[in-house]
């Protein structure tokens, strides 16, 4: 390619194409409306936090308020209403936090290791085992419930943290035991081998080798469970008990506490203050979230 | 025991106390729990029963849940076949498991054609690509409550988009989904598309970046368009990416609740009821119609496995 004025070329072959084609046109204006529709809840329910009640009920639901406010931010956070007592959505927070951390330090802990088991280190029907997880993971949980109500009860747990915690370890094992499994069967086997030829065993190679080497698979692992755990509801709701009930269950009792007038502008605050946490996760980790959802979907 | 052959249970002993944690839950909950879900449910049994298989004989009661459960208008109700035969015959249901199958073909038909939409004009060398994608992602990231909320709120016929449009002058506006009882489900499907669309964008977009070069510039050495070649030779490639799409879409569409909680948490009347919803709230007084209503959801689901199974499993015969 020359661009050199003393050496003026006479144009030959076909033009080159226009920057903006009908067809260029078609495709960004599709996809720019998608984005609109996509984007739009997003700016109500910011808009809205950020009314007075006198705004929503003479205002416009499009029309972001002249004079914002904090006010709704506030009363969500601290004051708002779940039929029980008003402490807002804060205590919310921190049982989502307790029930989160644990469980997905748990469940990852426990998957990693099956998964390693299943790739390295096979035994008779392990195989088998893990195709009746994996099938087992597309069973509705509708159907586990009451026997999980009974299995918790009989563990002496159930209505306690650490009956969801175990609910959330047992329904994300399948998915992170595949992650794990499909993770470290790609791991160069001559890796293993030499590691065992220099004598270190099962932990040792799994902590000392793999583990190291697997910081990506443990971050997708990571967005994925705290995004799922943290978005429940029905596990929490039926197992938390009502002191330890997550974000979401407070969210959904201050959405439909009956006392007084309907807040919306304090209830979108709470709905923002509930999808915070997931989607800064999304916004910070783009591409092992993209990579999570993806292992999560394709399977075997 | 002689020295030259070793146990055959010691063999890999670490490997099998770390998954012992998986054998239990496989055998324990996922095997158990479903086993005793599935026996239960031809049982009379109440509240708190027993695991022995005693209490399951004592209880039996054959086909009874069953036959209560498609006899209660809750679950399913279908009273009007009728002309059948004539031009203008009618079909028509109501109830929980309707309502999920409504919700269930309209999502799976829409999230799968909008996401390869959207696929294919994000394939098309664009720019800000990424932006685009983050957009169409982030709802998916969201908890169902949260879309829930959300959509009620820009749904609700006082102060929602209805209100807003006549406010602008065009006082007939109807838009009122949520509060109809013919219309409350399609709401539902509303938010349920937009929570899920990109996830299905993403998918299939993977599949179309999955797709050899070569097969492009084949196309394009034959002259065929653009549009025919996404038609014609990509669309029954991405077939197994479509399975796998309609597979997840379709387990989610069966277990819908947190949306419809949020919504309109069944209404009005039950007129947005679903199965998972009738189950959870039979749980206490009404047990064996949870378990039965349970197992037909299972059923339902093995019935829309299938089209994955045949290509897991049939593969490889």
């Amino acid at each position: 390619m020359s661009n050199t004025v003393s050496n003026p070329i006479i144009p030959s072959g076909p033009k080159p194409k226009k920057f903006i084609t009908i067809e260029r046109a078609i495709v960004y204006s599709v996809l720019g409306i998608c984005a609109v529709f996509f984007l739009f809840p997003l700016y109500i329910m910011v808009i809205t936090s950020l009314k007075d009640l006198d705004g929503i009920r003479y205002g416009n639901i499009f029309v972001p308020t002249l004079h914002p406010s904090l006010g709704a931010w506030d009363k969500a956070l601290f004051h708002a209403c779940t039929g029980l007592y008003c402490q807002g959505i804060l205590p919310g927070f921190w049982n989502s936090c307790k029930i989160t951390g644990p469980s997905v330090i748990v469940s990852i802990a426990v998957a990693s290791v099956t998964g390693y088991s299943l790739a390295n280190w096979p035994f008779k029907f392990s195989e088998g085992f893990f195709t009746v997880l994996l099938v087992s993971s597309f069973i509705p949980y509708v159907v586990m419930l009451y026997p999980l109500v009974l299995i918790t009860r009989w563990l002496g747990i159930y209505s306690t943290l650490p009956a969801v915690i175990l609910v959330h370890t047992i329904f994300g094992l399948p998915i992170l035991t595949l992650l794990f499994r499909n993770y470290f069967s790609s791991l160069p086997q001559e890796l293993f081998k030499a590691a065992r030829v220099d004598g270190a065993g099962y932990w040792r190679i799994f902590f000392q080798v793999f583990a190291p080497m697997s910081i990506p698979i443990f971050t997708v692992a990571v967005i994925l469970q705290v995004t799922g755990i943290w978005n429940d509801f029905l596990f929490g709701v039926i197992y938390a008990g009502p002191r330890n009930y997550p974000m979401t269950v407070q969210l959904n009792n201050i959405v439909n506490s009956l006392e007084g007038v309907k807040e919306y502008n304090v209830d979108m605050a709470a709905t923002i203050l509930t999808g915070i946490v997931p989607l800064s996760i999304y916004f910070f980790s783009g591409k092992y979230f993209v990579r999570g959802i993806a292992a999560g979907a394709v399977k075997g | 025991m002689s020295l030259d052959r070793p146990n055959p249970l010691y063999r890999n002993l670490s490997s099998k106390i770390a998954s012992l944690p998986m054998m239990l839950i496989v055998l324990g909950v996922f095997v158990g729990g479903t086993a005793w879900t599935v026996l239960f449910s031809f049982t009379d049994i109440k509240v708190l029963p027993l695991f022995t298989p005693s209490a399951w004989i004592e209880h039996y009661a054959g086909l009874a849940n069953y036959q209560r459960l498609f006899t209660t208008d809750r679950w399913m109700d279908c009273p009007v076949i009728t002309k059948i035969g004539t031009p203008n015959w009618q079909f028509s249901c109501t109830g929980a498991f309707p309502n999920m199958v409504t919700y269930a073909i309209l999502a799976i038909t829409i999230m799968i054609s909008v996401g390869f939409l959207l696929a294919v004009f994000m394939d098309q060398k664009i720019r800000l690509e990424g932006m685009f994608r983050t957009i169409y992602l982030y709802p998916f990231a969201l908890s169902f409550i949260v879309t829930g909320h959300v959509w009620a709120w820009i749904l609700s016929p006082e102060y929602g988009l209805q209100a807003a449009v006549r406010q602008l002058g065009w006082t007939s506006f109807s838009f009122g989904w949520i509060a109809d009882r013919q219309m409350v489900m399609y709401a539902i499907v509303l938010a349920g598309i937009w929570q899920g669309s990109g996830f299905v964008m993403a998918l299939m977009l993977a599949g179309l970046r999955g797709i050899d070069d070569e097969i492009w510039k084949a196309a394009k050495v034959d002259g065929i368009p653009t549009w025919r070649t996404y038609l014609q030779i990509i669309l029954p490639m991405m077939k197994p990416v479509m399975v796998t799409t309609f597979v997840i879409v379709a387990s989610a569409a069966v277990r819908i609740y947190d949306l419809v909680l949020a919504i309109t948490d069944g209404g009005p009347g039950l007129s947005s009821d679903v199965p998972t919803r009738y189950i959870y709230q039979n749980f206490s007084a009404n047990l064996g119609q949870s378990l039965s209503a349970s197992t037909v959801l299972l059923v339902t689901m093995a019935v829309l496995l299938i089209p994955w199974i045949r290509m897991e499993f049939g593969k490889k015969g």
